[in-house]
Formats: structure tokens, C-alpha cells, sequence
């Protein structure tokens, strides 16, 4: 609708502002304009002219930054003064992997004490990889009285009780989702925080917390909350636990379950498997932690329509894996640890035609004794089953070039594609060739491709390739690959819509790095570690792009002219401020 | 990170090393993990990596191993959380004696290390080098003049592959190949 809208009043003539202005009264554009929701639309339409900056800025709810240091709290809340919905996003990707120095900022505070004063009826706030105290967090509750949806994924510095503050004031809350932080959890005690009075929770997820909760107010929460379609529990829940709380909960529509394996007596089981196939809104099923597989049958009746399963904490074996997954028509999402094996994930290409999102996740990723594991075979075999699949992240130990050709063959449509070889460096194994032509093969075949991780030994002529061929890329992520300047100039050079680019452990150098000179500021940031970038050639990059941070961060005992880490992003706010010692602005 | 740079450093050369080399010319490893020291990366913050990885070097006679921070790409959350699970059901194994008539001593295996009815009497018939024959609800085993039976919690003796498996690894005390006539015997009715 919105589309064909905007396309009638762009096709409108291209007189002045002011005829504009009189035939297209601003109320009429802000209105308009009020239905779009994509912020690329959005940035789009900004641009058109000055009226249609205006009107979009005026209209905008909901502001997403996808780089916190790309600009500050107060060129944000210049520009849009209506905004009641935020997502943030902090740290480099590689700091979930702890690549990126302890302090290194992306603390959420200085934009709180903003929002605080020029959003004082915001209501959302969603944040990816940044530093959030439990100060801030109490802070949070108490300065925003309509607040309502708090989504803290893959941050860290706070602790339970922060958890507590936003349970006792924020009486309006609809979402608290706690995911994959570094949680200083001090004990279950902030789930008994909320007031007896309080009914409006929808979404809850502490899967990522460890400690036991009070179970008597969890049970009261799940019961009193009617419009909860939401619940991810953590560990400490057990299966007789869940059962209680399912039957009151019957509306869910996305559950995590706690620990999937305590004993239970034939009745207990049988309680169990009633409740959960009165949950007929359900689509998406988690934890499962230590499931057993004896207790899998009773998720059967829920299984016929999930659309999203994930077992990546449940180590399933290949045949405890094909039991349940004959049951699950209609999955499109499914996540699994590799100790299905190959079996496990044929046992997928039989049973799930409409799967779209495979993840496989490694049991033992550190353990090189481990013979066990997915191979090329069980890709392969999802890939001739599942002809929808467009997003994949695989881990495996072994590739060949041939697999990948007839996988993406079967599977064109790609948008995703994440192959991690665990072992760095590897070869096809069987013609032990690199894997160039893998990579060639996914980016010449899926032309819809968006996010590329290469792995295993990779020659220059894998980024020739995607240079080439990879005109969709958005986002590229590289380890352990390459074998000169030239593949990181091939990259550059040819995929115009990269956004990201992350790079660790691969022989790219300064004259790599300034190839990328005009398109650094039309991507949000590019990440360089352990190459053989120097200071000098930082220092080339931020004299010749002011509009960019060029930030360096050091080791310990590193020879003074390299530069171990290299992160670089444009940014309208200037250098930031905040940065420790060990991160170098140049 | 600061203890950790020696070893990135190295490998850095190496992987350049490696790369202006034959293909095929893997060598024993360019990464070289180390379980423990990795739990450390994921548990401490940088500064620790130091400490531990010197001490790696002191107690390892294979080629002492070299960790690569943050590889394979698994978020610290995630490790975590199988850490713990195999730490977990690493609990010690389920170790059964196994006897069979007429052999001149027992033997003993970790149930644990199976994960059913088949690989079990496979391994045993390697062990003992013998067949044991088609299993069937009916009839039990056919077809050889061996039965595999156990000793159940309560002191019975079982026909091996009547029960759900989960449920015969906690309740198995002790295996026992049956032969002859006592075998041909078995679950045929008695």
C-alpha cells in the first residue's frame, strides 16, 4: 500500500516547494509517511528534499543505529523528537569471540541520560553487544514511566539486580528478553520482583540465566499474565515445573523449555505430553536442555506445527533426531548440534521440505580427538531435501569443493551462507585443492546472496570470485585465507553493496586496506586483525578520510608499527571520547 | 589479550608460511588447541591467557599447543553451555563385567560408550569373536547358540533387548553370554 502511495505523490510534477507545498499539505505527508516502517525506506525517503526530510524525521517512532559511535545521542534526538522505540547496536561482531579488548565502550549510559530528557515517554529499548551497568539499568527504570519492551542481546556489565530494578518499576513492561549476555547472575531473587499487580508481561526470556528463581512467583507471573505468548525458561525449571506452568499457559506461542530430563513417573509424563498439545498457538520450541531422548515423545503433538526448532543445547543422536523430526512437517527453521552426524541430517532432508534456516553447531569445537561430527555428506543431503534453504551456518571438519557445488545446485537461493571448516587452512580433503572453487560456485549460483563466512585454505582467487560475482553481498567475514593485497582489492573493488567486513589472520596489508579508501564510508565498518596492516597505513587511511574513525588497538609487546586491530567506521559524530588506552584513535 | 600475542604472532608467520607452500603440505596443524586453556578464554577475562598458556607449554610432551583466540567462531555463551554438559554426563562411565561360557575370563566394558542394542552386541561379538544372532520380540535370539542375557537390579536374569536402552544401561549389574542349551532355551516361553 504504502509503495504505490508514495510513487503517485513522487510522480506528481516536479514543481517548487511551494506548489508542493499547497497540493501536499505536510499533515497528509507525515501521515503517509507514518505507515513506513523499514528505516531503509525511510532513509530513502529522507532524501528526496527537504519537505520529505521534514515530514519523515517528524513521523519516525522507532530509530535503529546500527554502530553506536556512528553518531551521538544528541545529533539523534535533533533530528527525530518523536521516537519511542530504539535498537542499538555497540561492539564489533568479533567481540563475541573475544577478539575485542575488555572497556572498550559501547556503554549505553550517555544516551540514557539523553533519551531521559528529549524522550521521556520512550518505550522500547533493544541492544545488541553494548555495556549496560546495573546502574544504568535502574536508571532506566525509573525515567521512563511508559516504558514497555527491554531486549538486551549479547551485552554484559550488569547483574541480576539490575534485572530487579526493571521488574519492580516498570509497570508497564510487555517484554523483558535476556539473551546470550555476560550476566553477573547473583541469584534468582529479581523474578519476584514483579509487583502482584502486574499483568501485562507477553514476552519473557531468561534462558541466559543460571540460578534458580523463586518458582511459586514464577508460576504466579505465568498465570496472572494472559497475554503472555512468549516463555523461555532457564535451566533450573524443571520438567514437572514446566508442566505446571503450561497449563496455565496454553496461549503460548514460543516456548523454551528448562532442563529436559529429571525423571518422571508414567503419570508425570503423561500430564506433561497433555499439556503440551494444548498449546495449539505454538510455533517455535527451545532449550531442551539435556534432553533425554526417551522424553522427546511428548512434544510430538506440539512438533506438527512448530515452525522453529531449536536443539542446539540438546545433545540428540541421529536416530533420536529422526524420531522427533518425523513429526515436524512444517519446519522452516531448525538449529542442532553436529552429534546428529550426517544420519541426523538426512533424517532432515526427509522429513522437512519446507525448511528455509538450517543451523548446526559444534558439540566439541575444541576437541581435535573427536572423530564424530557432520561432514559434507549430511549437507549435502539437506540440501537435495530442503530446495528452499536460504540461510545456513555450518560447522563441520570436512569439505570438498564438489559438495558445495551440488549443494548450492540444489539450493540457489542463498541468502546466507556460513561455512566454518573448524580446522583453519584446510584443503578439500579429498582432492586437497583449496576451496575457491566452493566459494565460487556459492557466489555465481546465488545471486541473492547477502552474508558470506569463507573458511578452510582459500587463494586470492576466492575473493576474485566474489568480487566478481557477489554484486548482493552485504556482509563478509574472513579468517585464516588469501595470499595477497590483491584478494581484499578484488573485494572492494567489485561488491558494491558490502556493508561489513570483517577480517582476522589473512596476509592483507596496507595497500589492501587503502583500496577501500572511497568505499569505507558507505559501509558501516570494516574490522582487520592480525594482517599486516601498519600504524603508517592507519595513519594514511585517517588523513585521507576524515568522515571516518580510523581506531587502532594495541597488544602488549606487538611490534610498535603494527597494527594488530584495526576498526574503522564512518561516523557524522566525530572521534569518540570514550575510548580506553589500549584503543588508539588516529 | 595480552599474554596471547606471542602465540597469534607466531601463527601469523606460520600461516603465511604455510600458505606459500605445496598444497597438501598440511601440516600437523596450524591451530593447535588446547581444551583447558580455551574454557579459560571463555571464562577469564584476557589477562589470564598469559598464565595459563605458559603453563601449557611446561607439561606437554606432543608438540605443546598453541590456542588461537576466538576460533572456532562460537560465542562464549555457547561454549559455555556445552562445557558444562560434558562435564557433566563425563560423570564416569557404566562399567559392566561381561562373561561368556566357556571363556577362561571376563571381560569389562563401558556401557556409556554405546548408544544402543546393536553397537553393544557388535562389540561384544569382537570381543569374544562369535555371532549372536537375529533378535526377535518373539523368539529372542535366533539363529546362533549364544544368548546374550544380564543381571538386572533386582538380582533376575534378563533377556538383553527386551527394554528401552536408557532403561537397560541404569539397570544392567552384569553381562553374560549364555551358550547351549540353557541359551536355546531362552525366550522361547519358558
Amino acid at each position: 500500500m504504502e509503495p504505490s502511495e508514495l510513487k503517485r505523490s513522487k510522480d506528481s510534477p516536479n514543481s517548487d516547494e511551494s506548489t508542493r507545498r499547497s497540493s501536499f499539505p505536510d499533515e497528509v505527508l507525515e501521515r503517509v509517511l507514518s505507515l513506513l516502517k523499514s528505516h531503509r525506506d525511510r532513509s530513502s525517503v529522507s532524501l528526496v528534499c527537504k519537505d520529505w526530510y521534514n515530514a519523515e524525521r517528524w513521523s519516525r517512532t522507532h530509530v535503529f543505529i546500527g554502530n553506536c559511535y556512528s553518531v551521538s545521542p544528541e545529533i539523534v534526538a535533533r533530528r527525530f523528537p518523536k521516537i519511542r522505540s530504539v535498537t542499538l547496536k555497540g561492539k564489533p561482531r568479533f567481540s563475541d569471540f573475544n577478539l575485542v579488548p575488555e572497556n572498550w565502550g559501547a556503554d549505553i549510559h550517555a544516551w540514557l541520560v539523553v533519551f531521559a530528557a528529549k524522550y521521556p515517554f520512550l518505550e522500547e529499548l533493544r541492544l545488541k553487544r553494548m555495556a549496560i551497568s546495573d546502574e544504568s539499568l535502574e536508571f532506566l527504570a525509573v525515567s521512563f514511566p511508559n516504558f514497555k519492551a527491554l531486549s538486551l542481546l549479547s551485552c554484559d556489565g550488569f547483574s541480576t539486580n539490575g534485572l530487579a530494578a526493571i521488574a519492580t518499576h516498570c509497570k508497564n513492561l510487555t517484554e523483558l528478553d535476556i539473551q546470550e549476555n555476560g550476566i553477573d547472575d547473583k541469584g534468582g531473587s529479581w523474578l519476584s520482583c514483579f509487583p502482584e499487580s502486574f499483568t501485562s508481561l507477553e514476552v519473557l526470556n531468561f534462558a541466559n540465566l543460571s540460578s534458580d528463581i523463586n518458582f511459586d512467583a514464577l508460576e504466579r507471573l505465568v498465570g496472572r499474565c494472559k497475554s503472555m505468548r512468549v516463555l523461555k525458561l532457564n535451566r533450573s525449571v524443571s520438567l514437572e515445573q514446566l508442566q505446571r506452568l503450561l497449563v496455565n499457559a496454553p496461549q503460548l506461542a514460543e516456548l523454551g523449555t528448562g532442563s529436559f530430563s529429571e525423571e518422571l513417573t508414567f503419570r508425570q509424563y503423561v500430564e506433561l505430553e497433555s499439556a503440551l498439545s494444548n498449546c495449539k498457538n505454538m510455533h517455535t520450541l527451545s532449550g531442551l536442555w539435556d534432553a533425554k531422548g526417551i522424553y522427546l515423545p511428548a512434544l510430538y503433538p506440539v512438533c506438527t506445527h512448530l515452525t522453529f526448532l531449536n536443539l542446539s543445547y540438546a545433545a540428540l543422536r541421529s536416530d533420536e533426531l529422526a524420531k522427533l523430526l518425523a513429526h515436524c512437517p512444517r519446519l522452516k527453521r531448525l538449529w542442532v548440534l553436529d552429534t546428529v552426524e550426517d544420519k541426523g541430517l538426512e533424517a532432515v532432508g526427509l522429513n522437512c521440505p519446507l525448511l528455509e534456516e538450517l543451523r548446526v553447531f559444534p558439540a566439541d569445537p575444541f576437541d581435535e580427538e573427536i572423530i564424530h561430527g557432520v561432514t559434507e555428506a549430511g549437507f549435502v543431503a539437506v540440501s537435495f531435501g530442503c530446495p528452499r534453504l536460504h540461510y545456513v551456518l555450518y560447522f563441520c571438519r570436512q569439505m570438498t569443493n564438489a559438495a558445495v557445488a551440488t549443494i548450492v545446485q540444489n539450493c540457489p537461493d542463498f541468502t546466507h551462507f556460513r561455512l566454518c571448516i573448524m580446522n583453519p587452512g584446510q584443503p578439500d580433503y579429498i582432492t586437497n585443492e583449496p576451496m575457491d572453487e566452493a566459494f565460487g560456485a556459492v557466489v555465481k549460483t546465488c545471486t541473492k546472496l547477502q552474508r558470506l563466512s569463507v573458511s578452510g585454505r582459500l587463494t586470492d582467487l576466492t575473493f576474485e570470485y566474489i568480487g566478481r560475482y557477489a554484486k548482493n553481498l552485504e556482509t563478509l567475514s574472513v579468517a585464516f585465507a588469501g595470499s595477497s593485497d590483491w584478494g581484499m582489492q578484488c573485494v572492494m573493488g567489485g561488491c558494491s553493496k558490502l556493508r561489513k567486513l570483517e577480517i582476522r589472520d589473512c596476509p592483507f596489508g596496507n595497500a589492501a586496506l587503502l583500496s577501500g579508501l572511497e568505499k569505507y564510508e558507505s559501509m558501516r565498518s570494516l574490522w582487520m586483525s592480525a594482517c599486516n596492516v601498519t600504524m603508517n597505513g592507519c595513519r594514511l587511511l585517517a588523513r585521507e578520510m576524515p568522515r571516518l574513525n580510523v581506531e587502532v588497538m594495541k597488544e602488549d609487546g606487538s611490534d610498535d608499527s603494527q597494527a594488530d586491530k584495526v576498526y574503522v567506521y564512518r561516523s557524522i559524530a566525530g572521534p569518540r571520547r570514550d575510548a580506553p588506552p589500549s584503543v588508539l584513535t588516529l | 589479550m595480552e599474554g596471547s600475542v606471542g602465540y597469534d604472532n607466531d601463527l601469523n608467520l606460520k600461516a603465511t608460511e604455510l600458505r606459500l607452500g605445496l598444497p597438501g603440505t598440511e601440516p600437523v596443524s596450524i591451530v593447535r588447541r588446547n581444551k583447558r586453556s580455551l574454557q579459560q578464554v571463555a571464562d577469564d577475562d584476557c589477562g589470564v591467557n598469559g598464565c595459563k598458556s605458559d603453563d601449557q607449554n611446561e607439561t606437554a610432551p606432543p608438540p605443546p599447543k598453541a590456542q588461537i583466540v576466538g576460533w572456532p567462531p562460537i560465542r562464549s555463551y555457547r561454549k559455555n553451555n556445552i562445557q558444562t554438559k560434558k562435564n557433566e554426563s563425563e560423570g564416569g562411565g557404566i562399567y559392566v563385567k561381561v562373561s561368556m561360557d566357556g571363556a577362561p575370563y571376563l571381560r569389562k566394558i563401558d556401557l556409556k560408550v554405546y548408544s544402543g542394542y546393536p553397537e553393544l552386541l557388535q562389540a561384544i561379538e569382537n570381543m569374544f569373536k562369535f555371532t549372536i544372532g537375529e533378535y526377535s520380540e518373539r523368539e529372542g535370539y535366533k539363529g546362533s547358540d549364544y544368548a546374550p542375557t544380564y543381571e538386572d537390579k533386582d538380582g533376575d536374569w534378563m533377556l538383553v533387548g527386551d527394554v528401552p536402552w536408557e532403561m537397560f544401561i541404569t539397570s544392567c549389574k552384569r553381562l553374560r553370554i549364555m551358550k547351549g542349551s540353557e541359551a536355546r532355551g531362552l525366550g522361547r516361553g519358558v
